[in-house]
């Protein structure tokens, strides 16, 4: 059991360098939900499941809604995408303007 | 000229991607263009009047300061720039470390985990673990305190929710008022990058999940609101729960069907009815049950539904609360309105 803890506990920390490293907003978010969902574990291991409950809805659940919902109003997602679909023409190759 | 309403509206249309994009900022640069404006203005006259040879000493003068603004770009491209960047990766990963060693040095400062001469351990937590049961009738002893020694900090956070709900909609509800708004709202409306427009989406797969899932975390919500007083949880937790359930079914089924059930209205009305509850029987059971007087309110036994006195129903109030806000939170952020 106690093994699970450290591991959960190394999780947590790698976490949060993670987050703090990569520089796509959408990873950082669900980053961080993973974050949440394992802090809701370790909660319940340090006997507090109140904590564990409210921790799992509102860290993992409805903040992360709202993060994404922040992404999507200063367009964050769809110039994520943008960018990947111009990448993906660039692989293709320059020649196919004509698609789209 | 007269504009009929569909050029006022493309008008609008255009403006307002002009601005999302920035292109067009109405703000930025309007003091620089009149001081510049001004200084033309003032400067053009004299140039006229100057001798050949006042030319040429000014042009030399010009071309003077011309090298050195070019020599000192120079410099903030090739030396500036970088050193800037040195300078501020140093001290990111200086400040960094620092603030992790003092963190750390605390967490070594502070008493082990679960000592028993731990400062926590003080009379007020023997108090409560002692006669928490036998006072407030709660077997789960974190709701008894919270919502029965510590029922007034309660209703305090359960003001600040509603005070936050209210500022978010203060600032971001759309004013169905105002004209020049309307228009705004009109042109978002035909934004096909605009949730708005998009929004009944059909999603298959999201709509079938949601069909499963809402009523279980729905469900999930209700028990732990109504068992705050027997099992871990409470009105915050289960709020949280219920709160994220609807945002799965509007998530899935758009604001249309929402509607059907949820309105602006009904929201106002809950979340009043909740606070007002609150507070109302709060005030009693201070007057009644606080400093020693006896309470009329039966505890009950422990372990049942209907027990603890109060709890049950500042639990259900809490419960409302929350969930009302955490659902305006979702929909005023993602539309505009409930």
């Amino acid at each position: 059991m106690s093994i699970i803890v450290q591991l959960m506990l190394v999780f947590l920390i790698g976490c949060a360098i993670a987050v703090c490293l990569t520089k796509d907003l959408l990873t950082s978010v669900v980053i961080y939900m993973a974050y949440s969902m394992i802090m809701s574990v370790v909660w319940i291991v340090l006997e507090s499941p109140d904590l564990a409950i409210t921790e799992a809805a509102v860290g993992a659940g409805v903040t992360s809604l709202l993060f994404f919902l922040a992404l999507k109003k200063i367009h964050a997602i769809d110039a994520r995408n943008e960018v990947r679909r111009q990448h993906a023409q660039e692989q293709r190759g320059g020649d196919d303007h004509g698609e789209e | 000229m007269l504009k009929s309403s569909a050029e006022v509206t493309i008008m609008a249309k255009n403006k307002l991607f002009a601005r999302v994009n920035a292109w067009l900022d109405d703000e930025v640069g309007g003091l620089e263009r009149t001081m510049e404006a001004a200084q033309e203005q003032t400067a053009a006259p004299d140039i006229e009047e100057l001798s050949p040879a006042e030319k040429r000493w000014a042009q030399e003068e010009l071309d003077e300061e011309r090298r050195i603004e070019a020599a000192m770009n120079d410099w903030t491209e090739k030396k500036g720039k970088p050193f800037v960047r040195a300078l501020y990766n140093v001290l990111c990963v200086g400040v960094c470390a620092m603030m992790i060693m003092l963190l750390l040095y605390t967490v070594t400062a502070l008493p082990h985990f679960g000592d028993p001469n731990h400062p926590i351990n003080n009379e007020v937590s023997a108090r409560y673990i002692e006669k928490g049961l036998q006072e407030t009738g709660a077997v789960n002893i974190v709701t008894g305190m919270i919502l029965d020694y510590r029922a007034f900090d309660t209703l305090g956070e359960s003001s600040v929710l509603f005070t936050a709900a209210m500022v978010v909609l203060f600032l971001l509800r759309k004013d169905k008022h105002s004209a020049r708004h309307s228009q705004l709202a009109q042109a978002m409306d035909l934004n096909p990058h605009s949730d708005t427009y998009y929004e009944p989406k059909n999603d298959v797969i999201l709509q079938k999940t949601a069909t499963i899932l809402v009523p279980i975390v729905l469900l999930l919500g209700v028990y732990v609101v109504l068992n705050g007083h027997l099992s871990p949880g409470g009105g915050f937790s289960g709020g949280a729960i219920m709160g994220a359930g609807l945002i799965l079914y509007v998530t899935a089924f758009g604001f249309v069907k929402m509607r059907r059930f949820f309105t602006y209205k009904l929201y106002q009305r809950i979340v009043l009815a909740a606070l007002l509850t609150y507070a109302c029987s709060k005030c009693y059971s201070f007057y009644t049950g606080a400093n020693h007087i006896h309470s009329i309110i039966p505890l009950g036994t422990p372990g049942a539904i209907l027990s603890s006195g109060l709890i049950l129903v500042l639990n259900i109030c809490v419960g409302f609360i929350v969930t009302c806000t955490m659902y305006c939170f979702y929909a005023v952020f993602r539309k505009g309105e409930l």
